[in-house]
């Protein structure tokens, strides 16, 4: 039911510091889907990564004026979209 | 939400009014209730959870009034049992409607912050909003348009600049204002209003059925087949059927799905945030700048490593001189209590080995406790704290802790007492009870005697002084090791259920404020003496009596006959060493010893050994003094003493085998590294999750731990012979 992507799907394991990203869909079933959404990691919100810890997680990312850090894992509900 | 009944209106006359503060984490929140009532406040815990009330009067104009002080939440969700409370507590579930809200509102972080606003505007509640770190927001150039932002909520705004007590007055005089009124917050978020029609309909018909939900409930349950209220409609097929239908009619109107909720709200958290705040950012902030090094791959962990070594060197060495002066002191004030009870044996002891060493043994871990809140809330309050968690998350995190869980597990190395209240950093209440559990295990530094002792006695004669060094790291390893894998089951078996997902913000850097340092570190002083304190001084007594009786001066004159015909010309010193050992054999504990020889027999303990142990659960630094009356050495052995080394490597079985081997001490070491004896940290374990059931786990899986580490020692020793 769902179409092919056309390009290959990101997910924040592949996000690095200075990277802009799109939230295209979210899990709000999933507990963490919910929460994050809450925080503003809502349909359509686009955000920068600002800080990658240096064991690579967790990552701050700026999303509506706010810094806000999440475990790469932890925010796989989110299906993003690379933006630059 | 159901209406306001009689008896709650009632309530409102008879009691002071209810003004509750809330607001998102790190939103300034607990700083600005500290700058409203100073160190007025009443810390408790809310019956029947963990979750800690801190409340205060407060006198506003002629009145009264009880602020509340309730958990950080970043919506109405709950996820944690700390935000149920909260969420209950704002909806009159716990200490009666709220008569008023302060919301405390951070410009820093407005539209997130924006986003609860709007959830409690439901709540159809008064609501006064404090803006704060504005100061922030200005120094990077924004400004925030507090007329605007009035206008545009429809409540009273108050800009707050907590450390220089701006803006305090004209808060109170809002409160004042707004108390009981009847103005209400902008409840217009753009939703459908073919939605908004439903939500009303079908929240009065609950009403009417006594069904309590708030009309958030009710929008939720329109929109998600799956949420939390489900479970309450599952008993009401009536009111069931009708929300179903509700749901196809919006569905129809594609008006559906728990996100269009979310959605709507941030749409006005957006549109509000844009109208109001103007930024003018050029450049990075002093906080981007300081970020640059201190979360730094290099830099960043070198300053970490600094920064803990400090902490762990200031609890562990600047509190021993504090320590030894109250030690002092309560042991003269003993021997100055003695010569007006003599000629009483038993109230004598009862006074100075019971009441007073107890005592004693409770305030010698103020000097820990205090210095490391001092380190914690200087380290929270400038904004260190969530860098060094941000740090260290992901080695903590696989083991389903938190990078918080690093302060109070490096503290229980000094100390596990200050560690486990130490634990209140994290927010998260599964890590913070995994934190707890594992916290005891950390090698404190009341262990260090025993390992003192054993090494000089039987590691360092044997193998020399690098195998003693090693066999002292070693120790301190242990625990450590052994906490992983515990953690790991804890989170398997024990603490199931839902996690939440990690969620750190990284503050703006600020100067700590004094009064909330002051506040923080006065408190959990007090609340340890005040809590935890009282159980370690009953323990005490009840040590103090198991060790003391039964005994008769007819005895004691015996002890002392046998001893004079045995040794011919013994010293009045030697004499009263006899007596000691004698007594503390006949007395219940050492009954008790000898009754669980056999238990400790497979780890090649003998009765003496296992006195010692028993004696040494209250607290484990006893054992040394315990070890000395029973070899005849007097209860003023200590761990440097080369004569108690020396009592122990001569120490045999009655049939003359040597009674400690090397496997035996090393089996007595990581037995007093593995066993929790030390009532004062399962009294903190009590306060801090506000059940036994922890503290006796606790001590139960530690316990058998040690044992069968103790055994298996012996086991592996007797085998390799």
């Amino acid at each position: 039911m769902e179409a092919i992507p056309l390009q290959p799907t990101f997910t924040f394991w592949d996000l690095k510091p200075g990277m802009k990203a799109r939230i295209v869909r979210s899990c709000s079933e999933c507990g963490h889907g919910l929460r994050l959404q809450e925080l503003g990691l809502t349909a359509g919100t686009v955000f920068e990564v600002t800080k990658v810890a240096p064991l690579n997680d967790p990552i701050e990312i700026c999303v509506r004026g706010s810094r806000l850090c999440v475990r790469r894992r932890e925010a796989l509900d989110l299906e993003i979209e690379i933006v630059e | 939400m159901s209406p306001p009944t009689a008896s709650s209106a009632k309530t409102k006359i008879d009691h002071r009014p209810l003004v509750v503060v809330v607001g998102n984490p790190n939103s300034g929140k607990t700083s600005l209730f500290n700058a409203l009532t100073g160190s007025h406040q009443h810390v408790g815990n809310y019956p029947g959870v963990t979750v800690e009330r801190v409340g205060a009067t407060m006198r506003l104009g002629d009145r009264d009034v009880d602020l509340l002080d309730v958990p950080g939440l970043y919506s109405m969700t709950a996820n944690s049992e700390d935000e149920r409370v909260a969420i209950e507590v704002l909806r009159g579930r716990r200490e009666g409607r709220p008569d008023l809200l302060l919301y405390v509102l951070d410009a820093g972080n407005l539209e997130r912050n924006l986003y609860f606003f709007s959830q409690l505007a439901d709540l159809d509640l008064p609501v006064v909003v404090a803006l704060t770190m504005t100061d922030v927001v200005e120094k990077n150039g924004g400004r925030v348009d507090i007329e605007r932002l009035q206008g545009l909520l429809e409540v009273e705004v108050v800009r707050v600049v907590g450390h220089r007590r701006t803006g305090l007055a004209e808060l109170r005089e809002a409160l004042e204002r707004n108390l009981g009124g009847s103005r209400r917050p902008n409840r217009d978020f753009g939703f459908p209003t073919s939605l908004e029609a439903k939500v009303a309909s079908m929240a009065e018909r609950m009403a009417r059925i006594g069904v309590d939900a708030s009309k958030n409930e009710v929008r939720q349950a329109l929109l998600n087949p799956n949420s939390p209220f489900e479970e309450t409609l599952a008993e009401l097929p009536e009111l069931r059927r009708y929300v179903e239908d509700g749901r196809r009619e919006l569905a129809e109107q594609g008006i559906e799905g728990p996100a269009l909720d979310m959605e709507r709200r941030y749409d006005w958290c957006g549109m509000v945030s844009r109208a109001v705040l103007a930024k003018a950012r050029t450049g990075r902030t002093t906080t981007e700048k300081i970020d640059l090094v201190l979360t730094h791959r290099v830099f960043g962990l070198a300053v970490f490593v600094a920064v803990m070594y400090l902490v762990f060197q200031s609890i562990y060495t600047f509190a021993t001189p504090l320590m030894e002066l109250i030690d002092g002191a309560f042991g003269r004030a003993g021997e100055a209590v003695r010569p007006a009870l003599a000629g009483r044996p038993v109230l004598e002891s009862l006074v100075v080995d019971g009441l007073i060493t107890g005592v004693g043994s409770m305030v010698v871990f103020l000097p820990q406790i205090l210095i490391l809140f001092l380190f914690i809330s200087v380290l929270e309050g400038s904004g260190y704290l969530a860098r060094a968690a941000f740090l260290m998350d992901r080695l903590l995190g696989w083991a389903g802790l938190n990078g918080r869980a690093f302060i109070p597990l490096l503290s229980s190395f000094a100390c596990a007492v200050p560690g486990i209240m130490a634990a209140r950093v994290m927010p998260d209440p599964k890590s913070r009870l995994a934190t707890i559990l594992v916290a005891p295990l950390m090698s404190c530094s009341a262990r260090l005697p025993v390992y003192l002792v054993l090494i000089g006695a039987f590691i360092e004669p044997r193998f020399g002084p690098f195998w003693a060094g090693f066999a002292l790291f070693a120790m301190h390893l242990l625990g450590l090791a052994v906490a992983i894998p515990i953690i790991y089951l804890l989170n398997r078996k024990l603490l199931k259920g839902t996690r939440l997902p990690f969620v750190l913000e990284l503050p703006p850097y600020q100067w700590p404020k004094a009064r909330d340092v002051w506040i923080t570190v006065y408190f959990r002083g007090k609340l340890f003496l005040k809590t935890a304190g009282t159980i370690i001084v009953a323990l005490s007594l009840v040590i103090w009596a198991l060790s003391y009786f039964p005994r008769s001066d007819d005895e004691t004159r015996r002890y002392e006959r046998e001893f004079v015909a045995a040794n011919p010309g013994a010293g009045e010193a030697a004499i009263g060493r006899h007596v000691q050992a004698r007594q503390l054999e006949n007395s219940f504990l050492g009954r008790a010893g000898r009754t669980i020889e056999p238990v400790f027999a497979p780890a090649g303990f003998d009765w003496r050994i296992s006195t010692a142990i028993l004696s040494a659960f209250p607290a484990r630094e006893v054992v040394v003094s315990s070890l000395g009356i029973l070899f005849n050495l007097g209860s003023d052995t200590d761990e440097s003493s080369t004569d108690l080394r020396d009592a122990l490597a001569r120490a045999t079985w009655p049939d003359g085998r040597p009674l400690v081997t090397t496997w035996v001490a090393v089996g007595v070491m990581v037995f007093f590294a593995l066993c929790c004896q030390c009532m004062a940290t399962l009294a903190a374990i009590k306060r801090e999750t506000n059940t036994w059931k922890w503290p006796l786990f606790v001590f139960a899986y530690m316990s058998a731990l040690a044992y069968v580490a103790a055994v298996a020692i012996h086991r592996v020793g007797l085998w390799l012979g």
